[in-house]
């Protein structure tokens, strides 16, 4: 429970403000620098403790690049990421170990980051040996302890990857996730390449654990259905920025930016008594390459004009805590 | 006389009995899919629904006559207007392919050749089933392009695949798959690669099209979402078998097969925005081995109302309430 001065100011476990993220664009036998994508261009958002921030858009719009910055794993070109209770990092070249540990994440495809060569218990220690944590006795006790924690049975540890099934690959990711007990996980895409019936039990694992070990997640879908069940609060990405911020349950019910509501209307109903008149027509969707000017959403929204064509409209805050990045709204 | 054109006109365009493939693998044939029946009337959609491994897409390739070396129809029958597909020689099979039955793949990228143009590709298709000009063939391959509301297609057809957005890909796809107007369409989990938004037109664009056209459609996915926006009837498919089928509605109104029913307990829905999340009915366990399928019920360690009996004896896919069909011992009325 937080005490009463932090119920009046609560400062946030996680905030990241302003971050950017760009790409060289190369060409030519030099590889000269011909461009640049900003892929995460100038991003922020906060998470409190226990709580998980989804993060949806469709595929560019730098969600992903967004989680593997707060992880250190891309170069981020500005911005500040500070945890509560650690030094700011973000200007570091290198970043302590006791701030590493705070942060962990779990990839989208459970095929491609497991070492294939190494066995389960060893894939799950190696953060403990990396952060030098405990004698090896306690490490064997500790990596005993994850394996069941995340579901997987003891006499699986000493299997390779390739003897578990997709679902259970991703167990073994969070459970190396968990070593370090952190205090937030970024989930990039977790569930994707999961079947319906093992992402339910994934979901639930990732449900519980933040409520036993008061997790943070950022949680990062292109599934509304997935994010709309496990976040708290949302967050939508459309070419390097968010255009809409807030509670899950505002977003999901009264969306206020056209992008949120154009997301909304094209998600799949489940209920063919209601279904959707699908339009057939293609819209202009353009790339982070090639950004439009003002507001980039502006090619396909039927509400702009000409100041949305000139002017970039900056993230402003509504009523029931939603925050949007239109002119029009 | 008159009875027999009137059947000739109630018969179904496709019409699959009993149909088993199986892989050939290193210890011996194993069964991918197995007694798989279905039939699609002109401007129907049926979609065959499942995870991975169900032998879905299997399904899919066996009815084009598509299957990979390792794999083989060990029985049964493919019927497209009547005409046995599966006895047809190589010429007849490749006459019929394209022209009366096509195929659009869910990777376009894969799918396409990289180094045609969208417009050669598609008069290729056209060139092989009509006595065409390369110009009118060209000129037809616009036209489809149109068909899909390609916009700009006059420029689009001198394209390449990967000067392409995803969903653009897609929409060339359907088009290179109408380009002779075939009578019968496969499509296998079409939307799976796109965007939400791109989804959503393609769906679009599918279900407008069969409207115009009249096509009869199998539409593969895993995707409830998507079954509920555009099929008619849907089967479920479990380790190679067919589960469940029956009308769309009947399936999200009263699902019979505890394996449909908790397919759609584990999907979080959207529009349920509730404070705290709710719990997600998982399946317990995994989709077992075709090489090493249980006796009985091939879902039954999974399921919840399994009895000694599903452990020991396969349930008969069989009608449960008139048009509404099931394998499961739970159900079975008799």
């Amino acid at each position: 429970m937080p005490d009463t001065a932090e119920q009046i100011a609560p400062a946030p476990l996680l905030s990241v403000e302003n971050l950017k993220v760009h790409f060289a664009i190369r060409a030519g036998v030099f590889q000269r620098q011909v461009g640049e994508v900003k892929a995460v261009d100038g991003v922020s958002f906060s998470i409190g403790a226990g709580e998980t921030l989804g993060l949806v858009g469709e595929s560019g719009c730098g969600k992903s690049t967004t989680g593997l910055a707060l992880m250190g794993l891309v170069r981020v070109a500005g911005g500040r990421i500070a945890m509560k209770g650690s030094q700011d990092v973000t200007s570091m070249r290198n970043v302590p170990r006791s701030h590493r540990r705070r942060m962990q994440i779990i990839f989208q495809d459970p095929f491609s980051s497991l070492n294939p060569r190494q066995r389960v218990r060893d894939i799950i220690r190696a953060p403990l040996d990396i952060h030098r944590i405990g004698t090896m006795e306690e490490r064997r006790a500790e990596v005993a302890k994850l394996i069941s924690l995340v579901g997987l049975r003891s006499d699986q540890a000493d299997n390779f990857p390739h003897q578990f099934s997709g679902g259970q690959r991703q167990r073994i990711g969070i459970a190396r996730a968990l070593a370090l007990k952190p205090d937030i996980i970024v989930c990039d895409e977790p569930v994707s390449a999961l079947d319906v019936s093992v992402q339910a039990q994934i979901l639930n694992l990732l449900a519980d654990l933040q409520s036993e070990l008061g997790l943070s997640y950022l949680f990062i879908s292109h599934d509304l259905g997935v994010v709309e069940h496990i976040s708290h609060q949302v967050a939508v990405m459309y070419l390097g920025k968010i255009v809409e911020i807030g509670p899950k349950k505002v977003i999901f019910s009264k969306p206020l930016h056209p992008y949120s509501e154009l997301l909304l209307r094209s998600a799949p109903s489940h209920d063919p008594h209601h279904r959707h008149q699908f339009s057939a027509v293609s819209d202009d969707i353009p790339s982070a390459t090639k950004k439009p000017s003002g507001c980039a959403f502006h090619t396909r929204c039927p509400l702009a004009t000409d100041l949305c064509r000139r002017v970039e409209p900056q993230l402003e805050t509504k009523a029931h805590g939603q925050s949007i990045a239109c002119h029009h709204r | 006389m008159q009875d027999l054109a009137l059947e000739k006109t109630m018969e179904p365009a496709l019409a699959v009995s009993n149909l088993n493939v199986e892989i050939l693998g290193e210890n011996g044939a194993f069964p991918v899919v197995s007694e798989m029946s279905l039939s699609v009337n002109r401007g129907e959609t049926v979609c065959i629904v499942g995870e991975s491994g169900c032998g879905k897409s299997m399904t899919a390739l066996s009815l084009l006559r598509l299957l990979p070396e390792s794999a083989r129809v060990a029985s049964g029958s493919i019927k497209i207007h009547g005409e046995d597909f599966l006895a047809m020689d190589q010429r007849k099979m490749e006459d019929f392919r394209g022209d009366k039955i096509a195929m659009i793949f869910q990777e376009p990228l894969t799918a396409l050749n990289p180094v045609l143009t969208i417009g050669e590709q598609i008069s290729e298709s056209v060139r092989q089933h009509r006595k065409l000009g390369k110009r009118e063939a060209f000129a037809r391959a616009v036209k489809c392009l149109e068909l899909v509301q390609m916009p700009d297609p006059e420029r689009r057809a001198r394209q390449y695949p990967h000067e392409l957005s995803g969903g653009m890909r897609q929409r060339a796809m359907i088009a290179l798959a109408l380009a002779c107007e075939p009578k019968i369409i496969i499509a296998d989990e079409p939307t799976t690669a796109l965007d939400v938004t791109v989804q959503a037109q393609i769906l679009g664009l599918i279900s407008d099209l069969q409207k115009r056209l009249g096509t009869a459609q199998i539409l593969i996915t895993h995707d409830l979402g998507v079954v509920a926006e555009i099929a008619d009837r849907v089967i479920v498919m479990y380790a190679g078998r067919p589960v469940e089928e029956c009308s769309v509605y009947e399936l999200f109104d009263n699902p019979l097969h505890p394996y449909t029913i908790g397919l759609m307990g584990a999907v979080p829905h959207r529009g349920e925005a509730e404070a705290a999340p709710r719990r997600l009915a998982d399946i317990p366990g995994t989709v077992p081995p075709l090489w090493d399928l249980p006796k009985g019920c091939a879902f039954a360690p999974r399921c919840p109302g399994a009895s000694s009996r599903c452990l020991e004896e396969r349930p008969p896919f069989v009608e449960m309430k008139p048009g509404h069909f099931a394998a499961c011992w739970e159900h079975d009325h008799a």
